[in-house]
């Protein structure tokens, strides 16, 4: 086409749009500045809605579904085996996924904000040019940095699409039920994932390089999941590492080294769940003032700011919890920074949720990281064989834990493991964030029967006494 | 047991220190009533006894830090074991980059210079009102700062008197936050600076005075003393008021002085309540005695002025003096006067305007005396040039309360009774 380069401006352009880069694209328009979303993706949600936790937890939810079937069968109500039609499940994924990216243009339209199907690359400090768009370039005022993370490679092997050994990516597109599947990496994607697999009925090897589940997770929240998992799993191996992964047409040859029996072994399909890593190449920061610290993350501040002023960075890409909610607060924040409030990043309990089963969630201070930084704390757990409700549901396998301030009395951290825990830890969040003391949590009334009264009294056990535990004697 | 030391209430109205000196070690046994720190406030140094006995286990402070009321200090132990959670060994494991299920570093209240426990709203409430939360005096439980303690800390900050009531028409006070200071150019452009920080009483006078300033519509009057008399009264008189312990100075007449014209004209011994629209009359007569010391200006109150003797005001006054400049002075000792005295004379000032001490209405600046030759009528049109030793003296009034006709009364009686030593002990009758 003979035409010249279109150059358009505008006032704050958001490279990115999954839950950073939307939140900061929306709360910037909310705050009436004229907004731009540059992205590959036709519409807004990045990888949590189209690669990641959507489809898994819309995955996961069924497993539950399939393995609560299964458990009825003890409580007198028998299931017939469940039939499994993965063109059905996916349908279901992509109804699931269009629901909420069509919610997600609509609000962007709604609001004005300019969705940009396209690759930015900086120029300079003020403009980014497009690749594959109508617009070539872009003018801004303020940018925002939200192109998240990817999964990082087994090293020497790139990702092919409909290879053997697959992303998280390749595994939620559900290609088929592989009767062996090996999963690299006890994080939680390898445990929520292999969860999905194993209930669709894999055969799952899960191997991870440190001696524990969710490296980093209380062991005491850990243990519950480990326990149930064993049966759910094929085989757990800890301590061990993969040594090599050979593709061939009708399978994966993979050379473990560490604790296990038989070194060698083929597998259907490998997912290599290893971590992620900050999406920061063929953004043209080369162009900018933005820096990256050693390990690759864009550096900034609690205003989300740069070292170049005129570019913010939000979510993944700056580190720390790489979780959409934390992306979504960050982007508020620079989007309020950028229409001149004196907003920062001062949060104290970001909420970590696994989906797996039982769930574990958590936030604020792990009893892990108090003991490494020596600071006195008490913790007091109570066990949810002693919660009515989780024995209505058969779910005995869980541990709610508070992690209190010797000095204060101040609830620093909450962990829990089991049913619902998604819903439990925001009780925690607000106790931490509002400054509550373990009494507040306990003089509060939890409703009766619900996996809530577990925070409750826990609470109380510090306090001295709780009602359905006996515990160490005070008299208070 | 450890038990957590946390810098106590030092008084009305204060409610940061900056710690002087920290007079103890880690690993120190103290005893309890041991002065452990010495803390000095707006408005006096204090020491601060040991509440406990035992040993020295953290200091969290130290010399130079500006604490606020409420903060831990130190902590100590008594002996007894500590109550320790189980040890649980719980082994670590190398940190791997960027694995998605390591817990990374969050943003967690640590116990000191950490997080202040305050809810996120009231977060956000303290970054709007450029509030920094450290330095608010917490009211919640354990130290918990509610969103009131951050509105306070706002109000008390521009400096301007609180009123409870909205304060009527007639009395509309100017902010000094209604007046923008325009920002500070980079003077390194021009060449080498050094920042002191703007503290403690230097910071606490500039406060007091921007108020005094901002708010008082001050009018000087000025006059000389012929303190020839005086000074040979005070010469005849020293040496048995030193034997005394006391020190007969310029300003102990000045006091017995002012206290008798406050009598007479009650007015100067007042202050403005521009909340409610009153004069309020003070019944007493508590003058404060402006001193000079190496860390500022300081003010200490020599109370009922009124009825004490020229021999006991002088040496209530020394001991006073020199208790101030050694940091000696209670709190109590700084509050409560109605009327200010601030005498330049004994370093050689002249003619000076004082500002006035708010919220009284009324200061005296005295200057020194020095030989002068003055004019005197001998006869009838048969004048006479004499050496006198004069005195001059300046008077600041608040024009809200006081006129300058008041200000010339006041002064006379002044005048008068330095001037001659008898009306001086007439006067004390």
């Amino acid at each position: 086409m003979v035409m010249g380069e279109l150059m358009q401006e505008s006032e704050v352009l958001v490279i990115g749009s999954g839950p950073g880069g939307y939140a900061a694209a929306f709360r910037a328009a909310d705050l009436g500045l004229d907004v731009a979303i540059v992205d590959t993706a036709r519409r807004p949600g990045g990888v949590c809605l189209y690669k990641g936790c959507i489809p898994s937890k819309t995955f996961l939810y069924l497993a539950e579904l399939i393995h609560d079937a299964d458990k009825a069968e003890s409580m007198g109500i028998t299931f017939g085996k469940p039939k499994i039609d993965l063109n059905g499940l996916r349908r279901w994924k992509a109804q699931v996924i269009d629901k909420m990216a069509d919610g997600l243009v609509n609000l962007s339209n709604r609001r004005g904000v300019q969705l940009i199907k396209g690759r930015a690359e900086f120029e300079s400090s003020d403009t980014v040019r497009i690749y594959e768009s109508d617009v070539s370039h872009i003018k801004f005022r303020h940018a925002i940095l939200a192109t998240g993370s990817r999964p990082i490679n087994f090293p020497g092997k790139i990702f092919e699409a409909g290879g053997r050994i697959m992303s998280s990516t390749g595994a939620l597109a559900l290609p088929d039920i592989p009767e062996r599947l090996l999963i690299l990496g006890g994080g939680y994607v390898g445990l929520e994932l292999g969860t999905v697999y194993a209930s669709l009925g894999s055969r799952v090897t899960l191997v991870e390089l440190t001696d524990q589940l969710l490296p980093g997770v209380d062991r005491d929240l850990v243990l519950p999941l480990r326990k149930k998992l064993k049966n759910v799993f094929e085989n757990i191996f800890l301590n061990t590492k993969v040594v090599s992964l050979d593709e061939h047409d009708k399978g994966v040859d993979v050379t473990l080294e560490g604790d296990v029996e038989a070194p060698h072994q083929t597998f259907e399909r490998v997912l290599v769940a290893i971590g992620r890593r900050p999406a920061t190449e063929e953004v043209g920061l080369g162009n900018t003032k933005v820096k990256l610290n050693d390990n690759g993350f864009v550096i900034v501040d609690e205003q989300l700011r740069t070292t170049d002023d005129k570019i913010f960075a939000v979510g993944d890409v700056v580190g720390g919890m790489m979780l959409a909610h934390k992306a979504t607060r960050e982007g508020k924040i620079a989007a309020e920074v950028i229409a001149g409030k004196p907003s920062a990043f001062d949060v104290r309990a970001i909420p970590a949720v696994v989906y797996t089963d039982p769930q574990i969630a958590w936030c604020g201070l792990t009893e892990a990281q108090a003991r490494r930084e020596n600071r006195p704390i008490e913790v007091q757990r109570f066990p949810w064989k002693f919660s009515g409700r989780a024995t209505t549901m058969g779910a005995p396998e869980g541990l709610t834990k508070i992690i209190i301030d010797l000095e204060t009395q101040r609830i620093l951290g909450v962990g829990i493991t089991g049913r619902d825990t998604e819903g439990l830890i925001s009780e925690g969040v607000l106790a931490i964030e509002m400054g509550a003391l373990a009494e507040d949590m306990a003089l509060c009334i939890h409703p009766h029967p619900t996996l809530s009264e577990t925070e409750g009294e826990t609470a109380e056990i510090f306090l001295g006494t709780a009602t359905h535990i006996l515990g160490k004697s005070k008299t208070n | 047991m450890t038990r957590s030391f946390k810098l106590p209430d030092l008084g009305e109205g204060v409610h940061e220190g900056e710690i002087l000196a920290v007079l103890v070690s880690v690993g120190q046994k103290v005893k309890e009533g041991d002065i452990i720190l010495e803390v000095e406030t707006d408005k006096a140094a204090v020491e601060i006894p040991s509440p406990y006995t035992g040993t020295v286990n953290e200091i969290f402070v130290q010399t130079g830090d500006i604490v606020k009321v409420g903060k831990a200090i130190m902590t100590f132990s008594n002996g007894e074991k500590a109550e320790q959670p189980p040890a649980e060994k719980i082994v670590e494991k190398p940190e791997t980059p960027v694995d998605e299920a390591k817990v990374v570093d969050q943003t967690l209240p640590t116990r000191e210079g950490g997080p202040v426990p305050a809810s996120p709203a009231t977060r956000r409430l303290a970054r709007e009102l450029g509030v920094n939360l450290h330095l608010v005096a917490p009211s919640g439980p354990a130290g918990l700062v509610t969103a009131d303690d951050v509105r306070a800390f706002a109000d008390d900050e521009k400096s301007v008197p609180k009123t409870t009531e909205s304060p009527p028409a007639a009395a509309e006070e100017i902010k000094p936050s209604d007046i923008s200071v325009p920002s500070l150019p980079d003077f390194t452009k021009w060449g080498e600076v050094e920042r002191i920080p703007f503290r403690s009483i230097r910071r606490a006078t500039g406060k007091q005075m921007a108020v005094a300033w901002s708010q008082i519509p001050h009018v000087n009057s000025q006059d000389v003393v012929d303190v020839t008399k005086l000074e040979a009264f005070r010469q005849k008189h020293k040496a048995e008021i030193e034997a005394g312990g006391g020190k007969l100075t310029v300003t102990v007449f000045a006091l017995k002085a002012v206290a008798t014209a406050l009598k007479m004209y009650p007015n100067f011994n007042a202050t403005l309540d521009t909340a409610n629209n009153d004069i309020i009359i003070k019944h007493y007569y508590n003058i404060g005695v402006a001193v000079n010391t190496d860390r500022g200006l300081i003010v200490p109150v020599v109370r009922d002025v009124d009825r004490k003797s020229i021999k006991e005001l002088a040496v209530e006054l020394s001991d006073l003096v020199d208790r101030t400049r050694n940091r000696k002075t209670t709190l109590e000792e700084m509050q409560g006067g109605t009327f200010t005295i601030t005498n330049a004379g004994a370093m050689g000032g002249g003619f000076f305007a004082p500002i006035i001490n708010h919220p009284e209405v009324a200061i005296l600046g005295i200057g020194q005396a020095r030989m002068q030759p003055v004019v005197r009528e001998k006869g009838a049109d048969d004048y006479e040039i004499v050496p006198r030793l004069i005195m001059p003296i300046v008077l600041c009034i608040d024009h809200r309360v006081l006129d300058g006709a008041d200000a010339i009364k006041f002064l006379k009686v002044l005048v008068e009774t330095l001037e001659d030593p008898d009306e001086l002990l007439m006067s004390m009758v």
